[in-house]
């Protein structure tokens, strides 16, 4: 395992201990209950998060500063959610001093950048409290989601209580308990373009990043990757907000995630590649200098 | 002090908000000029008449070509300066000033305005309206690791500004059409949001993910661009972030 899972302090596999967190979690709540902890203990004073749009699981920023408000946004929506977008707003008309952000890797880079190029996020900086990222191999467009849904898995968008990308397979669960999978080949032409020239799955500049893959069902893994990371996971830790186990002993544990991580970032490297000759003698650009 | 880098501040046509901007770094600042940086030029904070040998020049404001003095002044600059930055969306892409057509008191002739690199050619490039006080910080530490640090200070220091010295390098102009033909109509918006952030005119929504713009209350100051990490991105820099905000905080101390 090389550079592909980012630096981290430490990496476990972890739930909540709270039960109703776990019951409308994705996996182990972790997004949820850390944030609540932080929350708590005054660590953040609101965060950012993926809340409730005008369409039936169409998420829009939403800036969380109670623990329903938290609840409310539970669950993966497996579309664009331009959570940076507030992340000014959220110090200035919502007063925010300590700010708390959850989003996907390219969120977690674009939060990196505000911080070392704050080129037009005054004074946001030394704001952002607590980052969690969200293992991420690729994201939709809202009309993706809607075409998946209604028009191959036959479903109403309203009727859908859970969506689940797992096991190679899109899963749609429907609120009267009906299932269905779709198979990635399907899934994968809908994609966001910008998603594949992206280098990072499991959100490496995150303070503390979180994803289903490598643990078991119900469970997430956990990279504490920075000082402000380790700082709050080592008191959630303390006050009995997560049940965790070693990721070694943990099956499929790591070796999935590195797995999957470097077959994402050798697939991207390659449409970079390509890019490269794009054309006749003409280049698609690539941002990364 | 014998090792501290000398800075001036050429004041073209700018709303002296660069300059406050600047200031506000408050303690930051007097640190800076008290361990760090000479300053040796600056309407109204050095008592010197005529621009002098200096390190690094922070340009604020646009040229107007129609103003002999200012056209001299930011060629004397260009000759006299190491280092020019254009501080600010004016310096870097023209900003509201290319909004400019003449009829002012008392110059009303005074009407083309020109981004600085469309006279001389500028070394480093602080966009935004106005550029943060942070950006400048940034900058000001930087440059002073990189003419005066160790080895390895100077490498910090060029990987931080080489971003910044390609901005320089890419052109004269801003909008957010830049987001459009560089980042969406290139495939690479991934929908962060940070473009929507940076605006300063609050002209960027998202849409379904993606910014919608409002152009006509785009200003061109180039900050959407460039804060989208999809505009440039190092990989030798930003995942450092931990212990380059250790370095530029402690040099504050
Ligand atoms: S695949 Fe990359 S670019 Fe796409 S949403 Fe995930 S982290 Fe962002
Ligand atoms: S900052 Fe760039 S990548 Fe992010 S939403 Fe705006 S244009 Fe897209
Ligand atoms: S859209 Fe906003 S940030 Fe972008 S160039 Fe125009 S004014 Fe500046």
């Amino acid at each position: 395992m090389g550079t592909e899972l980012g630096k981290y302090k430490s990496c476990v596999s972890a739930r909540s201990t709270d039960k109703e967190i776990l019951k409308g979690a994705q996996d182990g709540g972790i997004v949820t209950q850390l944030f609540a902890f932080a929350l708590d203990e005054g660590i953040i004073d609101g965060a950012i998060v993926a809340g409730a749009g005008d369409e039936p699981w169409r998420p829009r920023p939403f800036i969380a500063t109670t623990k329903a408000e938290l609840f409310a946004a539970r669950g993966t929506k497996y579309n664009i959610c331009p959570n940076v977008s507030f992340i000014k707003e959220a110090t200035r008309s919502y007063g925010l001093d300590k700010v708390g952000i959850v989003g996907t890797p390219c969120q977690m880079q674009a939060v990196r950048k505000g911080q070392l190029y704050p080129i037009g996020l005054r004074d946001v900086g030394d704001k952002i409290a607590l980052a969690i990222g969200i293992f991420c191999m690729e994201n939709f467009p809202y009309q993706s989601i809607v075409q998946l849904v209604e028009d191959h898995a036959a479903m109403k968008m309203e009727a859908v209580k859970k969506m689940e990308i797992g096991k190679g397979k899109f899963w749609v669960y429907g609120q009267r308990g009906q299932v269905v999978q779709l198979p990635l080949k399907v899934t994968h032409k809908y994609e966001q373009p910008g998603c594949h020239v992206c280098l990072d799955y499991v959100a490496n500049l995150a303070d503390v990043s979180t994803g289903s893959v490598g643990s078991a069902d119900g469970w997430s893994t956990v990279f504490v990757r920075t000082r402000a990371g380790d700082s709050v996971w080592a008191k959630a830790i303390a006050a009995g907000c997560f049940e965790t186990q070693p990721i070694e002993k943990v099956k499929p544990g790591l070796e999935l995630v590195s797995k999957l991580a470097n077959e994402k970032i050798t697939k991207n490297k390659t449409t970079l590649e390509e890019r490269a000759t794009f054309g006749v003698g003409k280049a698609l650009r690539n941002p990364y200098i | 002090m014998a090792d501290k880098i000398t800075v001036g501040h050429v004041h073209m046509s700018g709303c002296t908000g660069c300059l406050v901007s600047l200031a506000d770094n408050y303690g930051g600042l007097l640190t800076i000029l008290d361990k760090y940086a000479d300053l040796v030029y600056g309407l109204t904070l050095a008592d010197v008449r005529h621009i002098p040998k200096m390190d690094v020049a922070l340009v604020e404001g646009s040229v107007c070509i129609q103003d002999k003095l200012s056209v001299e002044e930011i060629k004397q600059t260009r000759e006299k300066a190491a280092v020019v930055v254009a501080v600010g969306g004016c310096a870097c892409y023209g900003n509201i000033t290319r909004f400019g057509r003449g009829g002012q008191q008392n110059q009303p002739q005074h009407e083309s305005f020109l981004p600085v690199g469309d006279l001389i050619k500028v070394d480093v490039y602080i966009p935004g309206c106005a550029p943060t006080p942070q950006m400048i910080r940034n900058v000001c530490v930087m440059a002073y690791l990189l003419l005066k640090g160790t080895k390895e200070q100077k490498d910090l220091a060029t990987k931080y500004l080489t971003p910044l010295m390609k901005a320089a390098q890419r052109g004269t102009t801003a909008c957010f059409c830049d987001l459009m033909t560089e980042v969406i109509n290139q495939g690479l918006c991934m929908g962060c949001g940070s473009c929507a952030a940076a605006c300063p005119v609050r002209a960027i929504t998202h849409e379904y993910g993606k910014p919608q713009g409002q152009r006509d209350l785009c200003i061109k100051c180039g900050a959407c661009y460039n804060q989208c990490p999809r505009s440039w991105f190092s990989f030798d820099v930003i995942p450092e972030f931990e212990g380059i905000t250790d370095i530029i905080n402690g040099a504050l101390q």
